[in-house]
């Protein structure tokens, strides 16, 4: 039933051609901060990677979480508290975060799992609403002060995270790392396993896989990821809000895949960059973001469904449907 | 003093009275949820914004055109309902023959937009709309004090509930509406125009939204942020009752809107979380819901 992903796979088998794009995104990345300003980058490949850890499960699952700001603001209330009050290095700090994400997606993914299509979005989104209130009464988030001014510490204690190109660099070295494992997992037996439970839960039941374990393995999976995100983004900023915890956050990482495009190794990269750019300039506008934000997700839905990258994907010679 | 497990029994009703208003309000938004999905297929998260937009637009009609309470008591439902119909008409049924999860994000956008625009042009404080005169004051009733319009509200709510699951259940209508419900191309077949059947059905949902948000706007204070909180506890009401009933949704809401009230008398920090605990427990131990037929 699930029509979810309507463009055609392009992941797998890489050719040379795509180790060569590989190679040139990955210089352009490491020259990038010396042209445009580290910091918006740096936001841009936490998003990014934000958004990949969803589209594995979106995507490659077929499961619409609406909570997915529980295990991104999570995971950075974590490590800022780690690091912070704790005096945790940056590097335990981040996978603390990690541990406390996938823990928390374990959590909500033995819920939801009970459900399917809508009522699994209503499901996650109704527990992550929980985590909210969660947060806004714990003591060690600080309500709406948040946890601020949080070190960035050296990582494995002797490279300084202060300096920006250094911190920048780790960012890029975290951020490849967690693309590559969506990546690993989309194209792993395991993965064609979740892409069957996505095209069609009732045959991949009939064929004796538990499909119950494949979807909570794939939502903890997709949350630890998240929380790498959220983590590192909490080190780069330095500080943890209940911004990051809400559900406008849970539905701006929708956004940043669905533009992009659902289901495409790189759409949810090029999305986040698109929504992160668009804020940056916003800001400064006096547009309200939340219009705009609307907006795109309505013509979205509308006009193109596939994204801009299942777009360029769907257009593109008959090359990538043979695989 | 009376007592009531060691709380003064003047705080719990109280508090019993705060649960059975929200649960009012529950109700008519689980109620309209559930008619629009059991006609779409489509779970309308532009719910909540078309609450606002109710109140909004008593606000508005009240501010712009002096049009009091109990005018717009008619006129908001039909305006916000036309909206809808408007809504349906160029976009959501263009929908129909894909996942449900498009119809879910698609009116994501339409509620963050509505949203928006408001909290724009009237940013995020509350505005206050006055108690109509013949509902202001209170009532002794001997073991409380009642307001007159909070008894008000919670009435007109009963009936608007029954009102509508007696007008799906008996009215020729409502057959129609349960018929195109359980197999469109068949009743389609049997020469009802279905499709406006769909717009209409989206139509009254929108309505029912509205009329709830007009009827909260002396209660709570208008605002455009009041519809975004309300939605998502309202997911989870119909999580817990599950979308295959009408009356299910409606006795949910009440239910839940009166546990919320209990735990703000023993034990306040949970009151904001109990609807979503319940919505857990339920998960575990019936998943579809406790009146949902569907898995």
């Amino acid at each position: 039933m699930t029509d979810l992903t309507l463009s055609r796979e392009s992941a797998g088998a890489a050719g040379p051609l795509q180790w060569a794009l590989l190679a040139l995104a990955i210089a352009a990345l490491l020259a990038a901060p010396f042209v445009v300003y580290p910091i918006f980058l740096m936001k841009i490949l936490c998003f990014a990677l934000f958004a990949c850890a969803f589209n594995l499960l979106l995507g490659y699952t077929g499961l619409l979480s609406f909570g997915h700001a529980t295990f991104f603001g999570g995971a950075a209330y974590f490590a800022a508290h780690a690091v912070k009050v704790w005096h945790w290095p940056p590097e335990a700090g981040i996978l603390l975060g990690v541990a406390g994400a996938a823990v928390l997606g374990l959590v909500m993914g033995f819920f939801a799992i009970r459900r399917q299509g809508i009522y699994f979005a209503m499901i996650t989104l109704a527990l992550a609403q929980m985590f909210y209130f969660f947060c806004v009464q714990a003591p060690f988030t600080h309500g709406e002060d948040g946890i601020q001014g949080v070190p960035r510490g050296e990582l494995l204690g002797f490279i300084s995270l202060h300096e920006p190109l250094n911190m920048y660099y780790f960012v890029v070295a975290v951020f490849l790392i967690g693309v590559f494992a969506v990546w690993r997992i989309v194209n792993s037996p395991f993965g064609m396993i979740l892409r069957s439970i996505r095209e069609n839960e009732g045959r991949a039941v009939s064929l004796g896989y538990s499909v119950a374990n494949y979807k909570l393995a794939a939502f903890v999976m997709s949350a630890a990821l998240a929380g790498l995100a959220g983590a590192l983004k909490a080190i780069v900023f330095q500080f943890a809000t209940l911004t990051d915890v809400t559900w406008q956050m849970s539905g701006e990482v929708i956004l940043m895949t669905l533009l992009g495009g659902i289901g495409t190794m790189i759409g949810p990269i090029v999305g986040a960059t698109l929504v992160v750019a668009l804020q940056n300039t916003l800001a400064t506008s006096g547009f309200p973001v939340t219009i705009a934000t609307g907006l795109i997700f309505m013509a979205c839905v509308l006009v193109f469904r596939r994204g801009i990258v299942g777009e360029i994907l769907a257009r593109l010679p008959e090359r990538h449907s043979k695989q | 003093m009376t007592m009531v497990f060691g709380i003064p029994i003047q705080a719990f009703l109280g508090q019993l009275l705060v649960g059975l208003i929200n649960g009012s309000f529950y109700a008519m938004l689980s109620l309209g949820l559930a008619i629009i999905f059991g006609m779409l297929r489509i779970i309308n998260f532009a719910h909540g914004a078309q609450y606002m937009l109710g109140a909004f637009v008593g606000y508005l009609l009240l501010a712009t055109a002096g049009i009091g309470y109990w005018p717009a008591l008619i006129l908001v439902p039909l305006i916000v309902g036309l909206i809808g119909v408007v809504i349906e008409r160029l976009a959501i049924s263009r929908l129909y023959n894909l996942d449900p999860l498009y119809g879910l994000l698609f009116t994501f956008g339409l509620a963050l937009v509505l949203e928006g625009v408001f909290r724009y042009y009237y940013g995020v404080s509350g505005r206050p709309y006055a108690t109509p005169p013949l509902l202001s004051g209170g009532t002794n009733l001997g073991f409380m004090f009642l307001p007159n319009y909070r008894g008000w509200v919670v009435v007109a709510s009963l009936v608007v509930c029954l009102g509508t699951w007696l007008a799906i259940e008996k009215t020729k209508f409502g057959s129609y509406l349960r018929a195109a419900t359980e197999n469109p191309s068949l009743v389609q077949a049997f020469g009802v125009n279905v499709p406006l059947l769909l717009t209409l059905t989206y139509g009254i949902g929108s309505g029912l939204a509205g009329l709830a948000g007009i009827m909260a706007a002396p209660v709570y204070q208008v605002s455009p942020l009041m519809g975004s909180d309300l939605i998502i506890i309202v997911f989870a009401v119909v999580v817990v009752g599950g979308m295959g009933s009408i009356l299910g949704a409606i006795v949910t809401g009440y239910i839940l809107g009166l546990a919320e009230g209990l735990t703000k008398v023993f034990y306040p920090e949970a009151s904001s979380t109990v609807v979503f605990v319940i919505m857990a427990l339920v998960l575990l131990v019936r998943p579809a819901g406790l009146f949902g037929k569907d898995a």
